[in-house]
């Protein structure tokens, strides 16, 4: 039976170490909503979201008072729309029209964030991906919870470098827009290579085509659970680490298991999986850099940082495995810069550069996620930092992405707000020289070579 | 049926004070609640105790149940907690 010490330990992550679970994802197919009238189809998806995902925040809500473990977000994600609206949509124009729609879905059910304004063009991108991907400056400056997402490359295709190019400029085209009010729209917004088909994470969720007519996809936390395990172990060696983390991960991973199992049965809607995430929050002690600088950095982004990072991002993955029956494909440590205090504070002292994240993104999921750059950023240059990221995941068969904002009006120096959970960043100074001509000259980057790994 | 089976978990935690115990016990008695287990100990000058319930005897709802406690625990200057036992198992437990 259950010990007093057992109960203490759990309750004590929740109330002291900020464990959470970070989101309910309910993935939902929009396939069987296509209709060739725009109009039949936006109805067709408002209703099939709000009957699907209809008692998704009052679940949520339940759970969170049987179990006694708050559940911070409640989101949906949709099959791509550039599929979707394929058939339906002759304009951009046409496409935030199914913006509106699921924007005023997410309003009626009551969800936070809804991705999958989303196209998949990482080999070439057809007609209709082309106006959706034209259509996301539009659609996310008019809307409040839609979020969009495009993939850009894969190991199996390359890089689309059309794409790369395009996505610099309607990144700066959706940072004018919202010029007043520091840019933000662009957080909305992240270009992956190897985008997986179950992520439960905003920005980046949509619900893959592989995927069953509806699933709940869960997305724990707990970055300052690990931490103060690791605490404990100051000074110890890297087995006794590893150890450590390895057995925290299992428990904060079994909280998710526990969660989407429920949501699972009390919705009747079939479980996905559990990502075994490291997200951290603006909150003081739910940092992921604190974990790096607890096992010993002076700062996130000091030498030895890709070496702990990766350490950390291995045991979480070993840990959290043995958790739960359906492991999600992009489980990891997020190394967000704005929504990490310990991470604001290494931009702050210097200690950490764009480059030296870009590194950190080899051995972590995700990637260069929340930094804000100069307003003034070339778009061939932002397509440049996309494309090495895209590179790193081409090359390393691993999910990549990139969520920059650039801050019209702003240079390094200054700092922007975002607001709540996305919390706020130094401006990252970029490197100034130009990549213009590698980005103009068009075509796609061919897939790599499997064999001959060195 | 076999989710009312389950068994619940009561913490209360606070500044040790006479009549904790009690209060709680009666609480649970007026409502037909079955206490199955409690262990108590004081950890860092506070008053821990955990109770394991059985709610399946009861009118009450979990959700009602851990209304009213939460409420008790107000009056008496502690926080009482109700959890389902799943949650502490799926943790403790391979």
């Amino acid at each position: 039976m259950i010990n007093i010490f057992e109960v203490n330990e759990t309750n004590k992550m929740v109330e002291h170490n900020n464990l959470d679970v970070r989101t309910i994802t309910i993935g939902i197919s929009l396939l069987d909503c296509i209709d060739s009238d725009l109009k039949k189809l936006n109805e067709n998806i408002y209703n099939k979201i709000t009957t699907v995902a209809k008692d998704l925040v009052p679940v949520g809500e339940q759970i969170e008072r049987e179990i006694g473990i708050p559940i911070v977000n409640k989101r949906i994600s949709v099959t791509p729309i550039a599929l979707v609206g394929a058939s339906a949509c002759k304009c951009p124009e046409d496409f935030a029209t199914i913006a509106d729609t699921m924007d005023a879905a997410a309003k009626k059910v009551g969800v936070n964030l809804i991705g999958g304004y989303s196209a998949l063009v990482s080999k070439g991108m057809t007609k209709a991906d082309e106006m959706l991907i034209r259509s996301i400056p539009m659609a996310l400056c008019r809307t409040e919870r839609v979020c969009s997402s495009v993939n850009l490359a894969s190991t199996k295709t390359g890089i689309n470098m059309d794409g790369v190019k395009l996505m610099g400029e309607i990144l700066l085209e959706i940072a004018e827009q919202s010029k007043d009010r520091d840019s933000v729209d662009c957080m909305k917004l992240v270009v992956f290579c190897n985008a997986p088909d179950d992520n439960p994470f905003m920005a980046g969720a949509f619900h893959g085509v592989t995927e069953a007519d509806a699933v709940i996809n869960v997305g724990v936390s707990g970055p300052g659970v690990v931490k103060n395990a690791v605490e404990k172990v100051r000074g110890e060696n890297f087995e006794v680490l590893c150890e450590t983390i390895k057995k925290t991960a299992f428990k904060v991973t079994r909280v998710g298991q526990l969660v989407a199992q429920r949501a699972s049965k009390l919705l009747n809607i079939p479980f996905g999986i559990v990502d075994l995430s490291l997200a951290p929050t603006p909150a003081v002690g739910d940092s992921v850099a604190d974990i790096l600088c607890e096992i010993g950095l002076e700062f996130a982004g000091a030498p030895g940082t890709t070496a702990a990072l990766a350490m950390l991002n291995d045991q979480v993955k070993k840990g959290g495995v043995m958790a739960s029956s359906y492991v999600g494909g992009l489980s990891g440590a997020f190394i967000p810069v704005s929504e990490d205090q310990g991470m604001i504070d290494a931009v702050q002292a210097g200690a950490i550069t764009l480059e030296k994240l870009e590194a950190m993104t080899c051995v972590c999921s995700v990637g260069l996620d929340m930094i804000a750059i100069p307003g003034d950023t070339p778009a061939t240059t932002i397509s440049g930092i996309i494309a090495d990221e895209m590179a790193l995941g081409m090359v390393n068969q691993k999910t990549t992405a990139a969520r920059l904002i650039p801050v019209i009006g702003k240079g390094v120096g200054d700092t922007v707000e975002f607001g709540g959970l996305f919390g706020y960043a130094p401006i990252m100074p970029v490197n100034k020289y130009s990549c213009a001509d590698f980005i103009n000259r068009g075509g796609r980057i061919p897939a790599p070579i499997h064999s001959f790994k060195n | 049926m076999e989710q009312a089976k389950k068994k619940t978990i009561i913490t209360v935690v606070g500044k040790d004070t006479v009549g904790i115990i009690a209060k709680v016990c009666t609480y649970l008695a007026d409502n037909n609640i079955n206490v199955l287990d409690i262990s108590q100990t004081i950890i860092d000058g506070f008053f821990n105790m955990m109770m394991i319930v059985d709610l399946s005897t009861s009118e009450m709802h979990f959700s009602q149940c851990s209304e009213a406690l939460e409420k008790l625990g107000d009056e008496i200057g502690v926080s009482i907690k109700c959890q389902k036992e799943e949650i502490f198992d799926m943790m403790h437990r391979i």
